[in-house]
């Protein structure tokens, strides 16, 4: 069973799990690995790694300039590739889940990146820029090697659309809570309700929402109605305002930490 | 064989496409479906060819440049004056055409990305003859090396948007006119500038642009009797290019020339022609095309002394036609532009734009090595007046330095 499945099938019916997003490579290349171990034992269930671009366009300002340092320190694909590698060597069951935009990997090739990436222990995929009638080659790398491939439903998702993603997506799928770029702040959870339950009907993946998620209090109210919370601008910015690498994964791991400790518990599903 | 380019799903072979956030989909396929009934709604065209008439001042003359071409020695070389157009360029006729299909739409805003300012002129100038409100994204750069357009967009009622993030110039300006129409879908429609973006823009601008080939088809075959060897465009994106292209690329004997920008020179590396230097296939902006970018697939930063072609991508058609064979692609450096801005105002009294400055350039050498009896037509894209201040300073540093 894949890791991603056996997170989900672990937390069903208990609680919503929890997904910290981090730019691999953000503030420097050495901090990303130790970040990642951190947040885990701050609580994270699953970890995102944004692979830096330097055009990110459904990016708002905070992972924007995640983006800028890490490429500013030179960060490539290939680095954020080695970063999962070094995770993996310590931590075996944590997913690892790398989100990103479609030139670097196509530079890479698709095929390229698919090994690469499940050689250094990658478990999922989200590229942002490339919706499912562009991604055949791409699919096809990716279950030739095991790794699932994410796909975002959005607000203006249409029905029959939604039923050909859940068909191309694997591991989970990703519902971006709100018309706009990653960290805006009108996220309307009511109206996520009700969009989530027209997913369900659907498709029996496990839903993760995303964008918008600012704190713990929003963190806790989508955990009500989601398989997995993923919380990315807010984590970013903590870790743009320390002082030191040192400060920001520690600022970084408590933020988690605050916000696994908001997430409900379930007795048991009520359904 | 008729040319029937892009496919239902926006493909030029392999480039064009939809490479955009889940969020956008949506969107894109009710835009891409108002269009095909505008475009097939014989009241829209009416609208928009009246629009044309009386709004832009067209037809465009097509002028032949008596003493440039006497100068050059060579080919007669024929102008399409877009620069006459109403607010100078040949932008207008594409932001009328969205303006119309925003307004069937039900939209409140518009939004655009823009470089030399043109396209955000022309933008503004139909939001506030339609009512609507309008948000212009530009470079931090471009906003100080085409100031009188800024100052013309604001006169016109728009915001104008400073981006400070990336480069600066028209490649971030559009990543921030796409962030926002994310955010602002259900009112708002986003005015892209070029044949560039995701379908069903290439098809659509090239569709509101081809007015000028058609236009300059006719008047070719009324001035000289005949078609000409060969036409002549400047390309960023590509719209003008393909504006002009369009109603001719059926006509085999009509050689199609689209100039890049080789900025400080093509093996500087600090150019704008990814088709020229033979960039490799990569994605941006929701499309599929020739682009600049490192080993790693980071965009690169490109240089040209005209805001209007300082751009890493280009037109997903313009790529096909590359491939194709059926058009050349060509570039031409910030030196030879501004000589040929100077020969065209000192010899026929008229400021190119530096966008089109590429084009004229071009010209003069394809003028002399097709020879006396050829005729050829470039299309002058723009009017000139913005970058005045840009060809003051830039010869300024000239004599300073040099």
């Amino acid at each position: 069973m894949s890791r991603l499945k056996t997170v989900f099938s672990k937390l069903k019916g208990r609680r919503c799990a929890l997904i910290p997003f981090i730019t691999g490579g953000d503030p420097a290349a050495s901090v990303t690995t130790p970040l990642m171990h951190a947040l885990v034992q701050a609580g994270a269930d699953a970890l995102e790694v944004g692979m830096p671009f330097s055009d990110p366009m459904a990016d708002g300002p905070a992972i924007q300039m995640g983006h800028q340092r890490a490429l500013a320190q030179g960060v490539t694909t290939q680095a954020v590739l080695q970063m999962v590698a070094d995770f993996r060597r310590d931590d075996k069951t944590t997913p690892v889940i790398l989100m990103g935009y479609v030139n670097p990997v196509e530079t890479m090739g698709y095929d390229v990146f698919a090994r690469r990436s499940s050689e250094a222990g990658v478990d999922g995929v989200i590229l942002v820029d490339l919706p499912p009638e562009e991604a055949q080659v791409w699919r096809a790398a990716a279950s030739g090697v095991g790794l699932d491939t994410i796909f975002l439903l959005a607000p203006t998702t249409t029905g029959d659309r939604i039923a050909s993603i859940s068909a191309a997506s694997s591991g989970f799928l990703y519902y971006v809570a709100l018309k706009g770029v990653t960290g805006a702040g009108h996220l309307d959870v009511g109206e996520v309700e009700a969009k989530i339950a027209s997913v369900r009907a659907v498709t029996g993946l496990p839903v993760g929402v995303g964008f918008g998620i600012r704190d713990p209090e929003s963190a806790a109210k989508l955990a009500r109605v989601a398989d997995a919370v993923i919380v990315g601008s807010a984590i970013v910015e903590r870790i743009a305002q320390a002082a030191s690498p040192d400060e920001a994964v520690r600022n970084a791991a408590a933020f988690v930490r605050s916000l696994r400790a908001a997430l409900p518990t379930r007795e048991a599903s009520p359904a | 064989m008729s040319y029937d380019q892009p496919d239902e799903h926006g493909h030029f072979g392999v480039y064009g496409g939809q490479f955009v956030a889940e969020t956008l989909m949506g969107p894109l396929a009710l835009l891409t479906e108002a269009y095909q009934n505008a475009r097939r709604d014989p009241d829209f065209q009416a609208e928009l060819a009246a629009d044309f008439r009386d709004y832009i001042g067209r037809p465009s003359p097509l002028y032949w440049a008596r003493r440039l071409s006497a100068e050059v020695g060579g080919a007669r070389i024929y102008l399409k004056r877009e620069d006459l157009n109403h607010t100078g360029a040949h932008k207008v006729n594409n932001t009328i055409g969205q303006a119309l299909l925003a307004k069937r739409m039900g939209k409140k805003r518009l939004i655009a990305e823009t470089g030399a300012g043109q396209h955000g002129v022309a933008t503004a100038t139909v939001a506030a003859r339609l009512g609507l409100s309008c948000a212009i994204y530009m470079g931090a750069e471009d906003i100080v090396r085409q100031a009188p357009n800024v100052r013309r967009m604001r006169l016109l009622g728009a915001e104008v948007v400073s981006v400070t993030l990336g480069s600066r110039t028209l490649k971030d300006a559009m990543n921030e006119a796409m962030r926002d129409w994310a955010t602002t879908v259900d009112d708002t429609f986003y005015v892209i500038g070029s044949v560039s973006g995701p379908h069903p823009y290439p098809m659509m601008v090239r569709d509101f642009q081809a007015v000028i080939g058609r236009e300059a088809r006719a008047q070719i075959l009324e001035q000289e009797g005949r078609l000409p060897e060969a036409l002549v465009a400047c390309v960023g994106g590509g719209s003008n290019a393909m504006g002009l292209f369009y109603a001719f690329l059926e006509d085999q004997g009509v050689a199609l020339y689209g100039v890049e920008a080789a900025g400080a020179g093509l093996d500087s590396g600090r150019h704008a022609a990814p088709l020229t230097a033979g960039a490799g296939r990569g994605v941006l902006h929701g499309t599929r095309s020739y682009l600049m970018f490192d080993g790693d697939g980071q965009i690169s930063g490109t240089h040209s002394i005209s805001a209007g072609l300082d751009y890493p991508g280009v037109g997903p058609e313009h790529a096909w036609l590359k491939d194709s064979g059926r058009a050349h692609y060509v570039a031409v450096d910030d030196k030879a532009a501004l000589a040929a801005f100077h020969h065209l105002t000192r010899l026929e009294g008229i400021l190119p734009a530096l966008e089109s400055s590429h084009a004229l350039a071009y010209a003069e050498q394809l003028a002399v090595k097709l020879g006396p009896k050829a005729a050829i037509v470039v299309n002058l894209s723009g009017r000139g007046d913005k970058d005045v201040e840009t060809v003051a300073a830039h010869e300024g540093t000239v004599s300073c330095h040099g």
